[in-house]
Parts: C-alpha cells; structure tokens; sequence
C-alpha cells in the first residue's frame, strides 16, 4: 500500500533520513520506532508532504506521491494525525470531521455554489459519514461541541476521526501518545487496536515502545537516519543492533521494557 | 427631525458601502492574512464600469451585475499577484496589493479620465418618517442586506465557505485534510473583489467616484473592518454603519468639510481601542 524507497533527507549536510526503505501492506499497523533524534518525525513528515525528499520516491497504492503538495497527498489517501493540536477551533466536533470528509469529494465550485439536489444529497451522506465516524472515535455525544478546549486526547481521538472521514489508504499517527495520561493512553491503544481490526493500514510513528510492540505487527527502527531493523515486535526488541542504539543513547532502558 | 432621518439614512446608505469593502477585507485576512488595500480601487472600477455599461450597452440589472462578475475577475487577478508564489509574506502580499492598487488606478484614469463619474441609480425619492430620501439610497441599503445574508450562508452551508472557514481557522490542518490553501485565498480575493465591486456599484449613483476615490473608501473599509476584528464580517457591518452614519451626521450638523476627517478621526479611535484585541487574535 504505502511504498517509500531509498529516501534521503539532509539539513545542513547532516542525514536526517538516509536511504530508508520500508513497505506497509494493506490492513498492516507499522510501528516506526527509534531513540530520539533517529529521524521518525523526518520521516513522518516526508510521508506527509511538508518536506521534500533529496532522493528516493514514496507511492501510495502504486502512485507516486513523492512530488505531490500535502492537500493533494491528502486527497490521494494519506490521513494524517498529528501530535499537536490541530483541530479547527471555532467549529463543532462535527464540522470538523465534515470538512474532513469534504475532501475526498469532488464536488465542483459551480456545484457548491448552487447546491443543486445532488449535492444537498451528499451533505447528507457526509454529514452521516462524519457522525460514523465520530461514533467510532467515541465522540459522538459531544457533536455539536466547539473543538476548541477539548482536552488533549479527545483532540487527538477528533483527529483521528477527521482523517478517517477522509477515507484515508493509509493512517499516519505522529506520537499520538505524547503527553497523554495513563488512562488517555490506554483509550487510544484500543482505537488503534479497533481500526486494526476494521483493516485501517496505519503507520505509527511513535516514541513510547511499549505501545508500539503491543500494536504493530512489524516494526521498523531507525537510528541516526538509517533503518536498523525491520520485523516483528519480538523479533527487533531482541536485535542486538536495536539494543545497542537505545542503550548507546545512555538515557533510555525502553527496550528493556 | 425629518432632517435628523435624512442624515441617518444617507450614513446607513454610505456605511453600507463601507461595511462591504470591509467585509471584502476580512475575508481575505481571515484565510491570508493579508490586508487587501487593492480594495477601494476595485470598488472604483466597479462603479466605473457599471457608469459605462449603463451607457447604452446593457439594461440596469444586467449592467450591475456585469460590473460586480468583473470586479470578481480583479479581484482574483489583484489575488494572483498578491499570494499567487507559495511562502510570500504577508507584509509582502500587502505591499503587493497597495501596487496593484496603483496600477489599478492608473488604468482608471486612462480608460475613464479624470473626472468623478456616476453612472445613473433608481430615480425619484420617497418620504421615509417625513423626509425625502432617494430610492437610490435604499436600494443600497436592502442590497447590502441580501449580500450580507449570502455571505453567511455561504460560509456556514457551502462546502467551500467551509473550506474558507477551515483554512483561516487552521491553514496548516486545511492542508491536512485536502484543501488547497491557495486555491482558497485566491477564492477570496475573488469573493473581496465582487463585494467590493458591488459596494462601487452601489454608492456611485449618489456619491460620484473617481479615481482619487480609493484611498477614502479603502481606508473607511479598513476602519469597520478593524471594528470587526479583522475576522467578524458582521460586527465589519455594524463599524461601516457607524462610521458611514457618524460622517454624515458630522457632515449635517457641523460643517460638510469635516466629514472625510470625522471618518478618519473615527477609524484612529477604532483602531487604538481595538489594536490590542487584534494583535491576541494574531498572536492566537
């Protein structure tokens, strides 16, 4: 589904990505974890169309989407959820998903301008579209909400919501768990799970390892840029080269974990 | 106090004017961040052009309306070199439309002269609590009205007044989620640009525009755009009311002269006392 292959980034002549290769089949969670400053966040955001990469190509669904701006990227099926709260403020819940599932319709300027009945009938559907999808995330009841001053996961949980009235191929959560309490995390842990289980294909991109080996079914660690492992969650816990590169950090036992 | 309506009605009928050129400039801060100070010119155009096709070329209503399509047209033109590269500055994009400006009323008094032109309005008058006021002044009124409606029912129905919506609230989100961001500030301009034709369309009649007229109607927009925020296009409607009632009350009752001045008064006051409010919403 998702294909990124060779792909490099440098800031300033240091590699930030450096011939990364990895490939996420469909219905497939991937973990992207590594020590920080490995190049997660680098390589989240070259998926996600706000930098550019020096070399190698990126396809969703066999096309290249390497060169593309990020609405377009979004609207080939990338669906984003970031770490930080970008939700719309002043609109409800439920206009925020709705715009998110406006997207992926193709509904001319003309159209829109003079709402024939066609159109008014795929408001409908999108309006109940974004309701599904707020049921899913457990937000439902809070619809008509401004989004604005929702707690942090619950932002995060609107975010999810937003990128799945997309329609998305492929969902990228950038450190969805970050700053999350305990019970937060726990929540999201079972969306992820549930969106598994619906075939949602996921990449997550995610410092917590923990959450990471109880959620992909492969893994991939970068470190300093490069990929170092790519396997089951047993299988890189347990490589040599993924120890060495958390403990060569000196601050971080988390593979231990 | 028939005098006192007289006044009151005239200032709606010019704040009215005020409130759409304002209104033009929210909608395009709100998604760009730019100051659109190409506005006024446009409006001018609008008005000229309205005084051309009247002429003999096209029947009233059609006229109207061929001249607001156009100044749609400017406007996104105006838009195009204003944010038309990717990453220009704000300031910039500002420094931008204050040369389109220029340019803009240079074309003016090379296709127009001159001199003020006033293209021809709804004729006679009709007593309003005891005092003759022009139809003309009404139409203005009732038209800003509709366009007012419009405009938020644009935005809180239609998929792309969501669109508009979403990428001033968050363009970094709108990005996210499959809105081309530029699209959508050029849309702006575009919509600036009708609304701001329709205000020259509207005032000509009875306030004579000419190519000097810019700076005035852009800077009284700007004030009653301030008053709303930069973000608010009703509380936009309510400043450009205020201001358009307080500089014919002005003109009335002290001395016509003063009038131009009592609206720049006006609009120091506004923008000191709102200043503060503005620099939060930016800082937000």
């Amino acid at each position: 589904m998702l294909t990124i292959d060779r792909v490099s980034r440098s800031f300033g002549g240091v590699y930030a990505n450096r011939d990364v290769t990895l490939t996420v089949a469909e219905g497939e969670v991937r973990g992207i974890i590594g020590p920080n400053g490995a190049g997660k966040s680098t390589l989240f955001n070259l998926v996600a169309g706000h930098i550019r990469a020096e070399s190698g190509t990126i396809s969703l669904a066999g096309r290249r989407i390497d060169r593309l701006p990020a609405h377009a990227r979004a609207r080939q099926g990338v669906g984003i959820v970031f770490q930080g709260a970008r939700v719309f403020p002043g609109m409800s819940l439920l206009a925020n998903v709705m715009v998110g599932a406006h997207a992926h319709t193709r509904a001319g300027v003309v159209a829109a301008a003079l709402r024939p009945p066609s159109q008014r009938r795929e408001e409908r559907a999108i309006r109940a579209q974004a309701e599904d999808c707020l049921s899913r995330v457990g937000l439902l009841d809070w619809a008509s909400r401004p989004a604005e001053g929702l707690p942090l996961g619950q932002q995060r949980r609107l975010q999810v919501a937003r990128a799945l009235a997309g329609l998305p191929r492929v969902l990228l959560l950038d450190e969805p768990a970050s700053g999350l309490r305990a019970a937060e995390r726990q929540e999201l842990a079972e969306l992820i799970g549930e969106l598994r289980r619906d075939g949602t294909t996921i990449l997550l991109v995610e410092h917590d390892v923990g959450l990471v080996t109880s959620l992909a079914e492969r893994i991939t660690v970068l470190d300093l840029g490069r990929v170092i492992a790519d396997g089951t969650p047993s299988e890189v816990t347990s490589d040599p080269a993924v120890i060495k590169a958390y403990l060569g950090t000196g601050a971080s036992h988390a593979a231990d974990r | 106090m028939t005098e006192l309506v007289a006044y009151l009605i005239s200032g709606i009928a010019l704040g009215s004017s005020f409130a759409l050129i304002g209104s033009g400039l929210v909608v395009v801060h709100r998604v760009t961040r730019v100051v659109n100070f190409a506005q006024g010119s446009v409006a001018i155009v609008g008005g000229m052009t309205s005084a051309t096709l009247l002429n003999g070329l096209l029947p009233h209503g059609l006229g109207e309306i061929a001249a607001v399509v156009l100044c749609g047209v400017l406007g996104v033109l105006v838009g195009l070199l204003a944010i038309g590269r990717r990453g220009t500055p704000p300031l910039i994009s500002l420094i931008v439309t204050l040369g389109a400006s220029m340019l803009v009323s240079a074309a003016i008094i090379w296709l127009w002269g001159q001199d003020p032109v006033t293209p021809p309005g709804l004729e006679g008058s009709v007593t309003v609590l005891g005092a003759e006021v022009e139809r003309q002044r009404l139409l203005v009124v009732a038209a800003t009205g509709v366009a007012f409606a419009a405009l938020t029912l644009f935005f809180s129905r239609s998929y792309l007044g969501k669109g508009l919506t979403a990428s001033a609230s968050n363009p970094f989100a709108a990005r996210m989620v499959g809105i081309d961001v530029r699209k959508m500030g050029l849309l702006a301009f575009g919509l600036a640009g009708i609304l701001g034709g329709l205000a020259g369309v509207l005032i000509a009649p009875s306030n004579p525009l000419s190519f000097y007229s810019d700076l005035p109607l852009v800077l009284s927009g700007f004030a009653a755009a301030v008053f709303g925020g930069l973000t608010s296009p009703l509380r936009t409607l309510f400043g450009g009311l205020g201001l358009g009632v307080a500089g014919q009350l002005t003109a009335g009752y002290l001395n016509g002269s003063y009038q131009t001045e009592m609206a720049l008064l006006l609009m120091l006051v506004i923008m000191i006392i709102r200043s503060r409010a503005l620099v939060q919403e930016e800082v937000k």
